[in-house]
């Protein structure tokens, strides 16, 4: 015989210290819950509207260039180190969490051109419009001691970028040719031409690290082995790309900002379509740079503000400006995909989070649960119209509002005529061109 | 070989004499320049080259010299003359004849096939270098050699960089990806990691050491044996575990069926078995049938092996009534005729079974129809020389019964719904003519499984169904299903509880794998869709929000100014994909139109009059569609339907009597006509949009007050609205879910770790990965794109932990 008892085990309801959440046994039958589809409704929409009033991702000015921004460059070691050289030949050595300068020096004379930090972090390179490559030491030097470079390279030509080999002792730069050159020697290894052309950017791969990519003042982006003795292939736009960056997850796929407003992203094996184009800018795209998890990327425009794409979307996720920001020309994501570093002619540079209504700091395993629930509704409810409608407005600046309609009535004007010149001509006759296809001039093999 | 050989070298001689002069190229010319200066040089040494005194001449000369040495008495410093002996005389016993003349080649070459084997490579590639007369190509132009060296280039390092493409497609598929990639363990490092360089110094401890060393053993005291690491290295805890379940549920698969066997051998029915053994026979035949026209080899091998049994049947005593049953019916035969028959039956099979099997062959098919007398029944059955045009003498199900049917339709005229009641019947008849018995045998079958399956229903309850609609296990959801259905005893009702678990647990593990496919097409396809502007444009606006009322204000007009204009030539593809699920859509609902016109289009009359005008032609073919659709009455269904919805929209009324309240209340009892007033009357409905349209059907489900707030457009991932419904209705909160579930469905997809730098992706990843993709575990590929939800699961486990602690 089967005799019921009523026992009731205290650790079901008894809270273990004052602090824990009372217990509150539920049943979790659906039948016993017939609004929950509205209610999470309703929390999914009071959660965007929280993200939109929260979305205050502007966090600090760094001020004390003299000068435009020209380039910076994140410390692959410590995350509250960063550099930046302005168009004085000037650079400056910040800590981001204090927000200050902590070392000052004249590195050239005119700008500097770009600059690079050693993979171990000890020491970094800078070229400038001096014709020089100087190699510098991260240590500030002692009271008293001047400020000298450990190594100065002098060059035949103007160079205009540089970037550092992941793991070896070598670097490369761009001007008239791309070269490659081994920290050891005063002159390059290997150097690179194809056509008589200025290169403005040089980028090795993270991944692939014996891969380089360049851009070229002929329109052209050139993708180079650092073992080969030649070029390996060249992809030739309408106009020209002003810096690329390859994706640090995967590595086969870059992005160029281009100067016709848009970023493409190009799969190294297949150049002769990008695989997405990001449009937005309505101006010239200056920089652009990765998140460390691959999955995103940040622009530079001329148009003053700045933008993030998700990898394979054709549109931004996010658009950041301020008044006082102005032509912005170089961009860093930084390594710990927490913020987003600017640089722009009216010599500040920005600090921004990366996600605009992210909470900072540490968050307690009870707040990390509900931005994860939120953000979860978020993306649930993402197509209802309400929710949407929030979600994705946006304030922008009355010149780029105006001059984004513009461009959106220029853009159909030229489709219409087209497809009116289509259809007056014999068929077959007007290719139908999509909207990847139409950037690529050619590919050179 | 040896002719053409000695063919050539004449020719090199004919060459010879003609002095070079035949020699074109440039290099042979510099040669001649250099042999005539030589010859110049050596023209005062007298030379044998000239004729064939001079040899003579030379050795006078010398001897003169001599004589003249020795006259003088004085002694004089002896001049050994230098000569060059190669000139004269060949180390190698090849001598070339004459000053101006060369070694060639082909003199070479015959010592050495003398002198050794060894070197005839050597040998052969001189051959080569021989023959080959024509001068070397001009090298490329500089550019294109160098387009020739890029395009290598660049194959090799596409090659190189397509290595990583399967690490990328996983992380893209993978549902968590946890940066830094590296994660270091987290915990108190050990003592061993820590402290280093220590030495064994004191003899014992070397000694002890070297055997730990010698035999492979831990040195320190570690936790894991390094065989057991290296064990854990071969395979993850993922792999593992998806190993486990397919071992435990094939394990299991296997004791249900051995159980089955059991229990059937079991069975005391002797009508059972025998029927059960009839009915193998008949599928081994029909399986014997087809492999005759399939694989005749493999049906010659299956004919041994009837002589093989045939053997044995002749060796053993059985079915020769002899046994103890046999005895029994022997007594009894003479009064029960029953007992006679199934002796007669005994005897018959033991007949058939002890008959030698004739093999049919193609050649001798006249052969065959003498031996048909010869060979058992159950052959001849079997034979297809039933008339192959007419599927109905065949009785099986033939590939296509609707053409058939309207071939036949005279024999089974009637309107008959379905073939396969045609084909059945069909069936009926033919075994009815052949063997009576067959389907009295198959009747009891038939009552057996019926009665299975009354048991069964019985049981439903208790084993649960296979819901999943997983493409890539139908044959083992199959056989699971197929246990579950011959348990007919209750005591297994457990047993195939288990076993669903099992295959529910099996599938959802593989069930990640069957999804990649879908969702890498996904992403493949929103790249396409992306282009349509709108799911993931920003409404950039002038207006800036800076508390939550301003959210409200945002005029919904300028939203969607930048979307609704949006240019629509370029999204031909788009489009057209939409149509297309359109067109599905429209075609999951019947149109009578459509329908009616198809047919009407389908159906020819074949001997209408042409003379016949255009409404008479209609008049005939409205009643062929009449005639064609006799029995569905698609008008009155639809006016059914219409009724119908017309019905369930009308408003109701409401009765909020309460029986019993103020007044007696039980069975029998009305509540009194007072209490009326309890009862709410419907409003009138607005009337329909569709009342005077006959041939129409609004829905009027559309509430427009809130279609503001409704998707009106399916998402890209969802196939149909319904599917959208059920991800939006299954709610992921922890109010209607337990802790770990919520935990489950709200993980993040990308999880960083704060103040860490994240490395971009190393080699060492791409090489692990390599090491996954090896060859030998092709088979189960699955396994690899699993990898990405590994960390996931490793990441929720961490979480898990986390709220423990505090």
């Amino acid at each position: 015989m089967k005799v019921k008892v009523i026992s009731r085990n205290p650790d079901d309801y008894v809270r273990q210290t004052k602090l824990d959440i009372q217990r509150v046994p539920r049943n979790y039958d659906p039948s016993l819950n017939p609004f929950e589809t509205p209610r999470e409704y309703t929390r999914a929409l009071n959660a965007t509207k929280l993200e939109r009033v929260f979305a205050k991702p502007f966090l600090a000015s760094l001020d004390g260039h003299r000068d435009g921004v020209n380039c910076m460059a994140k410390h692959p070691k410590s995350l509250s180190t960063m550099l930046s050289g302005s168009c004085d030949g000037e650079l400056k050595v910040w800590n981001l969490t204090k927000r200050e300068c902590v070392r000052t020096l004249q590195a050239h004379e005119g700008f500097v051109r770009a600059m690079v930090v050693r993979f171990c972090g000890t020491s970094f390179f800078t070229i400038g419009d001096d014709k020089t490559i100087k190699q510098w030491s991260m240590e500030t030097p002692g009271y008293g001691e001047e400020e000298e470079p450990l190594n100065t390279i002098l060059g035949k030509s103007v160079f205009t970028g540089i970037d550092h080999h992941q793991e070896r002792g070598v670097f490369a730069t761009c001007g008239q040719q791309v070269d490659i050159w081994d920290e050891q020697r005063s002159s390059p290894i290997r150097s690179f031409s194809w056509g008589v052309d200025s290169f403005s950017c040089v980028r090795f791969n993270p991944v692939e690290t014996g891969l380089l990519a360049s851009c070229a003042s002929d329109r052209s982006i050139v993708l180079y082995d650092m073992r080969e003795a030649t070029p390996l292939k060249k992809v030739i736009m309408t106009l020209r790309s002003n810096t690329l960056c390859w994706n640090p997850m995967e590595a086969y796929n870059f992005t160029c900002s281009n100067e016709d407003y848009n970023l493409y992203t190009f799969d190294m094996r297949k150049l002769d379509m990008p695989s997405v184009t990001h449009k937005d800018h309505v101006s010239a795209v200056l920089d652009v740079d990765y998140s460390p998890t691959g999955k995103e990327f940040v622009s530079a425009s001329f148009d003053k503000t700045i933008r993030i794409f998700p990898k394979d979307s054709y549109h931004s996720r996010e658009v950041y400006h301020t008044t006082r920001m102005q032509h912005v020309i170089c961009v860093k994501w930084s390594s710990d995909n927490k913020y987003v570093l600017s640089g722009s002619d009216e010599m500040n540079i920005r600090l921004w989070k990366a996600s605009a209504a992210e909470k900072l700091g540490v968050l307690t395993p009870r707040e990390q649960a509900a931005v994860n629930y939120n953000q979860k509704l978020k993306e649930r409810f993402q197509h209802h119209p309400e929710v949407r409608r929030i979600a994705r407005h946006r304030h922008v600046p009355k010149s780029i509002y105006n001059q984004r309609r513009e461009l959106h009535i220029m853009r159909t004007a030229r489709l219409r005529k087209e497809s009116n010149i289509r259809k007056h001509s014999t068929p077959g006759s007007v290719p139908v061109l999509s909207e990847k296809e139409k950037h690529i001039v050619a590919v050179v093999k | 070989m040896v002719e053409s050989k000695a063919a050539k070298r004449r020719k090199r001689k004919t060459q010879k004499e003609d002095k070079k002069t035949t020699s074109a190229t440039v290099l042979q010319r510099i040669r001649d320049a250099e042999e005539e200066l030589h010859q110049t040089q050596t023209e005062d040494v007298i030379s044998a080259s000239e004729d064939e005194g001079g040899d003579d001449e030379e050795r006078k000369h010398s001897k003169l010299l001599d004589a003249i040495r020795s006259l003088g008495g004085k002694r004089r410093k002896k001049l050994t003359e230098r000569s060059e002996a190669s000139i004269q005389v060949s180390e190698f016993a090849v001598n070339a004849e004459g000053e101006g003349d060369k070694i060639h080649l082909s003199e070479l070459i015959e010592n050495i096939d003398k002198a050794s084997t060894s070197l005839s490579k050597a040998k052969q590639r001189l051959n080569k270098l021989k023959n080959h007369h024509s001068t070397l190509d001009t090298p490329l132009n500089r550019k294109e050699a160098e387009q020739i060296q890029r395009e290598v280039a660049f194959e090799k390092t596409s090659k190189l960089v397509s290595g990583w493409e399967h690490v990328v497609n996983q992380n893209q598929r993978a549902e968590q990806l946890v940066f830094p990639l590296k994660q270091e363990l987290s915990g108190p490092k050990r003592m061993e990691h820590v402290v280093s360089g220590w030495k064994a110094q004191t003899p014992l401890e070397k000694e002890i050491f070297s055997l730990l060393h010698a035999n492979n053993q831990p040195v320190h005291d570690v936790v894991l044996t390094a065989g057991e690491e290296s064990s854990i290295k071969a395979m993850s805890l993922e792999e593992a575990k998806l190993r486990r379940a397919e071992l435990q549920k094939f394990r299991a698969l296997q004791s249900y069926y051995e159980a089955k066997a059991k229990r059937q051998k079991k069975i005391k029915s002797k009508t059972y078995h025998k029927i059960q053994h009839k009915v193998l026979r008949k599928d081994y035949l029909k399986h014997f049938d087809e492999l005759l026209k399939t694989d005749p080899d493999a049906a010659l091998e299956e004919l041994n092996k009837a002589e093989l049994s045939r053997m044995k049947e002749r060796m053993t005593l059985k079915h020769q009534n002899s046994g103890k049953w046999a005895k029994s019916r022997a007594i009894m035969a003479k009064y029960d005729e029953g007992a006679r028959k199934a002796m007669q039956q005994q005897l018959e099979v033991n007949k058939d079974l002890t008959l030698k099997l004739v093999i049919p062959t193609d050649e001798d098919e006249e052969d065959e129809e003498e031996s048909v007398e010869a060979l058992p029944s159950f052959v001849n059955d079997a034979e297809p020389i039933v008339d192959a045009v007419n599927p109905w003498m065949r009785g099986k199900l033939s590939t296509e019964p609707a053409l058939q049917e309207e071939s036949n339709d005279m024999e089974t005229s009637g309107a008959r719904p379905g073939n396969v009641q045609a084909e059945e019947e069909a069936n009926h008849l033919q075994e009815v003519e052949e063997e009576v018995e067959e389907t009295e045998e198959e009747a009891i079958l038939r009552g057996f499984e019926e009665r299975r399956k009354m048991r069964r229903v019985e049981d439903v309850e208790v084993t649960p169904m296979f819901v999943g609609d997983n493409k890539e296990l139908p044959a083992e959801k199959a056989e699971a299903i197929e246990v579950s259905d011959d348990d007919d005893d209750n005591d297994n009702e457990e047993e195939e509880a288990e076993i669903s678990t099992f295959t529910r647990l099996f599938q959802g593990l593989v069930k990640n794998h069957v999804d990649s496919p879908a969702e890498t097409a996904k992403m493949g396809a929103s790249i396409c869709v992306g282009q349509d502007e709108s799911p993931t444009m920003l409404d950039e606006g002038l207006v800036r929000v800076m508390a939550p009322e301003d959210l409200e204000l945002l005029s919904q007009g300028d939203a969607s100014l930048m979307t609704t204009s949006a240019p629509r030539i370029e999204q031909t593809d788009s489009q057209s994909e939409t149509q297309h699920a359109g067109e599905k859509k429209r075609k999951i609902m019947i149109d009578p139109n459509e329908v009616l016109t198809k047919e009407a289009k389908v159906i020819k009359v074949p001997f209408a009059p042409t003379a016949v005008d255009d409404v008479e032609g209609m008049e005939e073919q409205r009643v062929i569609i009449k005639e064609a659709f006799a029995g569905d009455d698609v008008v009155s269904d639809f006016l059914k339907d219409k009724e119908k919805q017309e019905e369930a929209r009308k408003p109701k009324d409401l009765d909020l009597t309460l029986p019993g309240w103020g007044e007696w209340g039980g069975i029998g009892l009305k509540p009194s006509n007072r209490k009326r007033r309890f009862l709410v009357q419907a409003a009138e409905p607005t009337p329909r949009r569709d009342l005077k349209l006959p041939n129409v059907i609004f829905s009027e489900k559309r509430d427009s007050s809130i279609a503001r707030l409704q998707v009106c457009q399916l998402p890209f991932p969802f196939r149909h609205p319904k599917e959208f419904e059920h991800v939006i209705c299954s709610p992921i909160g922890h109010t209607w879910n337990t802790q770990n579930a919520v935990q489950k469905i709200t993980a993040p997809k990308v999880m960083t770790k704060l103040g860490t730098i994240i490395e971009p992706m190393s080699r060492e990843k791409y090489i692990k990965n390599q090491e996954l993709v090896a060859p030998g575990r092709k088979s189960d590929q699955y396994l690899e794109s699993d990898k990405g939800t590994q960390n996931k699961k490793r990441s929720q486990q961490k979480k898990k932990h986390k709220p423990k602690k505090n």
